[in-house]
């Protein structure tokens, strides 16, 4: 920690007058891939500096990032391991700037802008296309430093959307929100075992809107606001938690009126609900 | 004087009344009349499409050359797709119809992975044949099938919103002519079933349910401690034990506590005792660690499995979440279907969950083979406007659900990062994945 505080003291805005911001470094984490945050924005920023990475400075360290600091890491003659540790963020630090205010200030206003070295601000900005629909959460980092930023993008499970996962949170929060965590990550789980059954359609929307499949999506339950617990259970199913036990269909024994759902060999019993094959 | 103005109030009232009525009569007319009508059009829209399937099967049969074989299969597994999806817009999720639509899947993989595959060096065998010629004949027992039920529901005006009803009420639905239709179209193919199997494909795929399970059956006492070790040292008495029942794949012991906000919960092999899922859910803080230092406990934590050799490869933050994925490696190989999962909080590090039911699901100890061809020549086989970042030797799934040794690229394409898996022996490619990008937040909070 005392370190990066010293790192702090190194840097001065160089010779490039239109950075004004002083700049502060990272914290002491080991940033690997995967990470979302402050730092993330910080490293993505840096490395843009000198040229290493291309892509947008979104917050979240994703393959695009990770070639860039593994190239960094070969240029500077560091271990190449796609990790940014000490060593690597101080080399950074030295080699390159930061203007936290300014790129503090683009992810707020929700601006599609670059962080090259040796270019002026003026060109590195362009105006959000049309409506401005990612503009930030919260008003947090006014003047860079303090809370920390939200980070513009988010980490999603391969081949899903965050839609996707609204809408499977729906229909887990109309199903089974009474149930306890567990029964709700089984029928989410439910709902991609069938999304792979040969017999069931090939979609998670397919599934969930097949007639007759929910009671919550006939009477309309799915419409409610689910909370973060339901979300936080779709991303465990997606994630391959399954405690149904791979199961294809559940059912409330004491509400449930189709003999033939009896029939089915069933599994387990986690909450109210009984889960077969 | 007041009488009067009273009845005319009161007969306003009433006509306005039986107006508004009417209305919403009308309106609620309206709305049913519509599902009714997206129901018809999948029901007429599944008997064309099963008539065509039919008949293109039929003329595949017909067909001599590769060249219009080819085209003529991959529009059989169109077809059998459209048949699929209207199967899914119907209301039969209550009725027995599973076989049916396993069918149509089955029809479309055979004419999926004829219609890749160069026919010209390896035309269609006898077995495959005999295959096509069978759905065929089941295909055509469908269709007549259907067809009587067409020609019924368009004779006397049946409404599928009647079969809703009798499915939903569970009541006379063995009078319900619909429903007997497509009972008797289920029924046909029981028959089926283990003609597809000595064939050697079918939905199911090989047998994978956890072949290599070690060791003793647990009794339920050793469960119990089992359970206990694993879900933080909790005092057994308060663990709730179950068995689970005939469906399951693999037998399986499940434990559950609740203390406070908290509860735990385990699934563990009956035989050998082995976790397969385990979840603990609390309220979870702000992240306070990082997600590297996240990673080193579930290294930790994975290491307390008896399963040698795991590799993380994949780490993700979920908002207040690490999520690692692991691979099953040996000498330097690694095993994709082999994966294990492990969620670790952020804010203090504490293990909330952990999957190894892919693992066990998977995993056999075999030998295997060493690569057939060399690095470079794999190397060449990969897309020359890639740049190729790192390799390794891995053993994934492929289409056919087989276990192949393939070599592995990362590579790089303007921004985007693919995975490229090159056939050890063959020099096949047989995946190539691209790999995700975050996404863009809209301003809903996930």
């Amino acid at each position: 920690m005392v370190v990066t505080a010293g790192l702090v003291l190194l840097i001065f805005p160089l010779a490039d007058g239109t950075w004004s911001k002083p700049v502060h470094g990272f914290s002491s984490q080991v940033i690997q891939q995967g990470a979302t945050g402050d730092d993330v924005i910080e490293l993505q920023a840096r490395l843009q500096y000198l040229g290493f990475y291309n892509g947008d400075i979104d917050g979240v360290f994703g393959w695009g990032t990770y070639w860039a600091l593994r190239n960094f890491q070969y240029e500077f003659g560091l271990d190449i391991d796609g990790l940014a540790g000490q060593e690597v963020k101080n080399k950074l630090v030295k080699a390159s700037n930061y203007d936290e205010g300014y790129v503090k200030k683009q992810i707020q206003e929700g601006k599609d802008f670059t962080h090259y070295g040796g270019v002026p601000k003026s060109q590195q900005t362009k105006q959000p296309s049309g409506q401005s629909s990612n503009q930030p959460q919260g008003q947090g980092g006014s003047e860079g430093g303090g809370q920390p930023d939200e980070p513009t993008a988010v980490n999603v499970p391969s081949g899903y959307s965050q839609n996707d996962i609204q809408l499977m949170a729906n229909a887990v929060y109309g199903e089974a929100r009474g149930e306890p965590y567990v029964g709700q990550v089984a029928v989410a789980a439910v709902i991609l075992n069938r999304v792979q059954s040969a017999s069931f359609p090939n979609t998670a929307s397919g599934v969930i809107f097949e007639p007759r499949a929910f009671t919550a999506v006939a009477d309309g339950q799915i419409w409610l606001e689910p909370n973060d617990q339901a979300k936080e259970a779709v991303m465990d199913a997606i994630n391959g938690w399954d405690p149904s036990g791979q199961a294809l269909y559940y059912f409330n024994p004491n509400t449930a009126t189709s003999d033939w759902i009896w029939t089915r060999p069933q599994i387990k019993q986690i909450g109210k609900h009984i889960f077969c094959k | 004087m007041i009488r009067w103005s009273l009845v005319v109030v009161l007969s306003i009232a009433v006509v306005g009344l039986g107006v508004w009525g009417y209305q919403e009569n009308q309106d609620k007319n309206a709305v049913l009349i519509q599902a009714e009508n997206s129901y018809q059009r999948a029901f007429h829209d599944l008997t064309y499409n099963i008539d065509l399937l039919h008949d293109k099967i039929g003329s595949s049969l017909a067909m001599n050359s590769k060249q219009s074989l080819s085209p003529q299969l991959a529009d059989i597994w169109k077809i059998s797709s459209e048949a699929n999806t209207d199967v899914g817009q119907l209301p039969l999720t209550l009725l027995p119809f599973n076989k049916t639509e396993e069918f149509l899947y089955d029809i479309g993989d055979f004419a999926y992975r004829t219609a890749v595959r160069d026919l010209e060096k390896k035309p269609l065998s006898d077995e495959e044949i005999k295959l096509l010629e069978e759905l065929h004949a089941k295909s055509g027992e469908i269709e007549e099938e259907l067809r009587k039920v067409q020609n019924e529901v368009l004779s006397d005006n049946l409404r599928w919103m009647d079969v809703e009803l009798a499915l939903a009420t569970n009541d006379e639905v063995g009078d319900n002519t619909i429903v007997n239709g497509f009972k008797t179209v289920e029924k046909s193919m029981d028959s089926f079933e283990s003609s597809v199997t000595e064939v050697g494909f079918g939905s199911s795929g090989p047998e994978k349910d956890f072949r290599d399970l070690q060791g003793e059956n647990l009794t339920k006492a050793e469960a119990r401690k089992q359970a206990s070790k694993w879900l933080e040292k909790v005092d057994t008495e308060k663990l709730t034990l179950t068995k689970s029942g005939k469906g399951a794949d693999v037998p399986t012991y499940t434990a559950s506590f609740q203390e406070g906000d908290k509860n735990g919960y385990i699934d563990l092999t009956e035989k050998g005792g082995h976790p397969l899922t385990i979840m603990i859910s609390r309220e979870v803080n702000d992240p306070q660690i990082s997600l590297y230092e996240a990673s080193e406990k579930a290294k930790e934590y994975v290491g307390g499995l008896d399963i040698d050799n795991l590799e993380l490869v994949e780490s993700n933050q979920y908002d207040k979440m690490g999520v690692f994925r692991f691979l099953y490696t040996k000498n330097d190989v690694r095993f994709f279907p082999d994966t294990v999962v492990v969620k670790v909080a952020l804010d203090n590090g504490e293990i909330l969950g952990l999957s190894a039911r892919d693992y066990y699901d998977y995993h056999i100890d075999q030998d295997l083979n060493e690569p057939e061809i060399s690095l470079e020549e794999a190397r060449s086989k990969v897309n020359p406007n890639v740049d190729i970042q790192e390799h390794h030797l891995s053993v994934i799934e492929n289409d056919l659900k087989e276990q192949v040794l393939c070599y592995e690229f990362l590579t790089t394409m303007e921004s985007t990062t693919y995975r490229i898996f090159i056939n050890a022996s063959t020099g096949e490619e047989e995946k190539v994945e691209t790999l995700k990008k975050a996404e863009m937040k809209f301003n809903q909070e996930i």
